[in-house]
């Protein structure tokens, strides 16, 4: 009930939606109805172009997104741990965080061509920073009675970096990881519809190309309802993960 | 008191220089001895440096000026042999009330079984049975005060610093605590710095109190108190009201001072 109440809005969106395509309110061109959008989707499901487009775009945000938070997360704390480290990436960092990831799309196609690749490495790049950025602060920002207390009790530097400031780090970094999440959907989509003979951004520009316009909406839909999907599982994992705040 | 000293302070001091605002002349030329087994109460108005000597005893900051030796070494770094139950509690508040007191024993390679048994007597100690799951930020401060305890006594430290370990408990509960570390001493060889504002307190546990000065910090004077403590009514012994009354005149001096002679 609560959660009907919640996405009410969502609801009356769509019935608008509906109620004025039918009315032809607006040209069926430009908005086709929901139900043949809903039609238009089961049969992409059924040909099976939604699914294998589908499964490429993931295979690319995940592999992308799965390397910027493995490395942006390390590179964060061992930049917060080592001084040096922080002096010579810092300029790095403020210099590249500020610039629009989407320039780097043709930058990565001439490097790595049209596949995959091309794909994993900008969304990589595009979602390394806020990850790194987010660790960074969060282990800086360690308590330093909590870096005794591990030391003091026989933990080693290494140990004590595992245990206090890795833990210390986590609320921004999670934090950061969930920019990323958004960040890949967007870097996945708009890369895919510019370059690509696959994935959900492909299909987009195709059947809008082709006029297939019932189409292109039940693609735009679902990769809208993917990243709301994701971003809210994320929060649900972040919320565990952090259960010991209060 | 054994034949040698098993901590030696000469000449420490220790100045904080803080990346914005002035420098804080901490500590001056501290100089202080505490043997083997002794239990050594510090005492002295707010700011005068207690917590400061008891990080560069712990080894947490560096020695600039003087020395501190334990057991003959120089101090350099944080050692399991000087536990430390700090000012405001320090626990990890990631972990659980169970993990946290684990923690020492975990690093010293303790096997699982007996390390719960151990963790599991030092909850029921402290009396915090029912909390094992909790976490810091679902404890009051006295519980989190007493989690910190427990943390530092299960790894059997040979030297306890305790920064006001007592501080956030209530007076029922203070004294069980007080009782019991006074018996946990008296069973184990122990030696203890414990920083407190309690004259009482400090009275009642320990050897010697030793009262510093207002900022910067200067060991001002130590007063002898070791007397039986075990009777009931030490409290109302006119010895104990005695010595109370003294180092309370010294304390009151000193907080006088750094109040700026305001008076009190
Ligand atoms: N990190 C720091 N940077 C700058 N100055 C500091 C720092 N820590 C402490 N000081 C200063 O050093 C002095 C001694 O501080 P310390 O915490 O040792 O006092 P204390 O005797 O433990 O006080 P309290 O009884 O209130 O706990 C204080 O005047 C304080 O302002
Ligand atoms: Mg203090």
């Amino acid at each position: 009930m609560q959660l009907l109440l919640r996405y009410l809005p969502l609801l009356l969106l769509a019935m608008f939606w509906e109620i004025a395509a039918r009315l032809e309110l607006v040209s069926a061109l430009a908005l086709p109805s929901l139900t043949a959008v809903a039609e238009a989707w089961i049969e992409l499901v059924k040909d099976g172009d939604l699914i294998t487009n589908g499964a490429a775009s993931l295979y690319r945000a995940g592999m992308g997104l799965g390397l910027s938070i493995v490395i942006g997360a390390a590179l964060g704390i061992f930049m917060a741990w080592w001084r040096p480290l922080n002096i010579v990436l810092s300029p790095l960092v403020e210099i590249f965080y500020p610039m629009p990831k989407s320039a780097l799309i043709p930058v990565t196609v001439i490097w790595l061509g049209f596949g995959d690749g091309s794909k994993i490495l900008l969304i990589f790049l595009g979602c390394m920073l806020p990850v790194t950025i987010g660790a960074f602060n969060g282990a800086r920002g360690s308590d330093r009675a909590l870096v005794w207390s591990a030391r003091s009790m026989g933990a080693g530097r290494l140990r004590m970096l595992w245990d206090v400031v890795v833990p210390s780090a986590m609320p921004e970094m999670l934090n950061g990881i969930r920019t990323a999440l958004a960040l890949s959907f967007i870097l996945l989509v708009s890369s895919e519809l510019i370059v690509s003979q696959k994935g959900f951004g492909y299909l987009i520009g195709f059947l809008g190309a082709s006029g297939a316009y019932e189409g292109m909406y039940a693609v735009v839909l679902t990769v809208a309802f993917l990243g709301f999907a994701a971003d809210r599982v994320y929060q649900m994992l972040m919320n565990r993960v952090l259960a010991w705040r209060e | 008191m054994s034949s040698q000293p098993q901590i030696v302070i000469e000449g420490v001091s220790h100045v904080y220089r803080p990346t914005r605002g002035k420098e804080v002349t901490a500590l001056e030329n501290v100089s202080l001895q505490v043997g083997q087994r002794e239990f050594l109460a510090l005492l002295g108005p707010s700011g005068c440096g207690k917590s400061t000597l008891l990080y560069l005893l712990g080894g947490f900051l560096p020695i600039e000026k003087g020395s501190i030796s334990v057991d003959g070494k120089p101090v350099a770094g944080p050692g399991p042999d000087r536990g430390i139950v700090f000012q405001h509690f320090a626990l990890f508040p990631w972990k659980t009330v169970r993990a946290n007191i684990a923690y020492g024993l975990e690093r010293q390679g303790m096997a699982r079984e007996q390390r719960e048994a151990r963790v599991q007597s030092l909850v029921d100690l402290v009396g915090l049975s029912g909390f094992e799951d909790s976490y810091p930020s679902q404890l009051s401060g006295g519980m989190k005060q007493r989690t910190a305890l427990a943390r530092t006594l299960a790894f059997e430290p040979a030297i306890l610093l305790m920064d006001e370990p007592f501080g956030a408990l209530d007076a029922q509960t203070r004294h069980l605590m007080q009782t019991e570390l006074l018996s946990i001493w008296q069973r184990t060889p122990k030696t203890v710095i414990f920083v407190t504002h309690d004259v009482q307190e400090a009275v009642y546990l320990a050897d010697r109190v030793a009262v510093m000065s207002a900022r910067p910090g200067r060991i001002k004077t130590i007063v002898d108190t070791k007397f039986d403590k075990n009777s009931r009514d030490v409290f109302k012994a006119p010895h104990f009201v005695d010595k109370v009354d003294e180092i309370w005149n010294l304390v009151r001096d000193e907080a006088i001072k750094a109040q700026g002679g305001r008076g009190m």
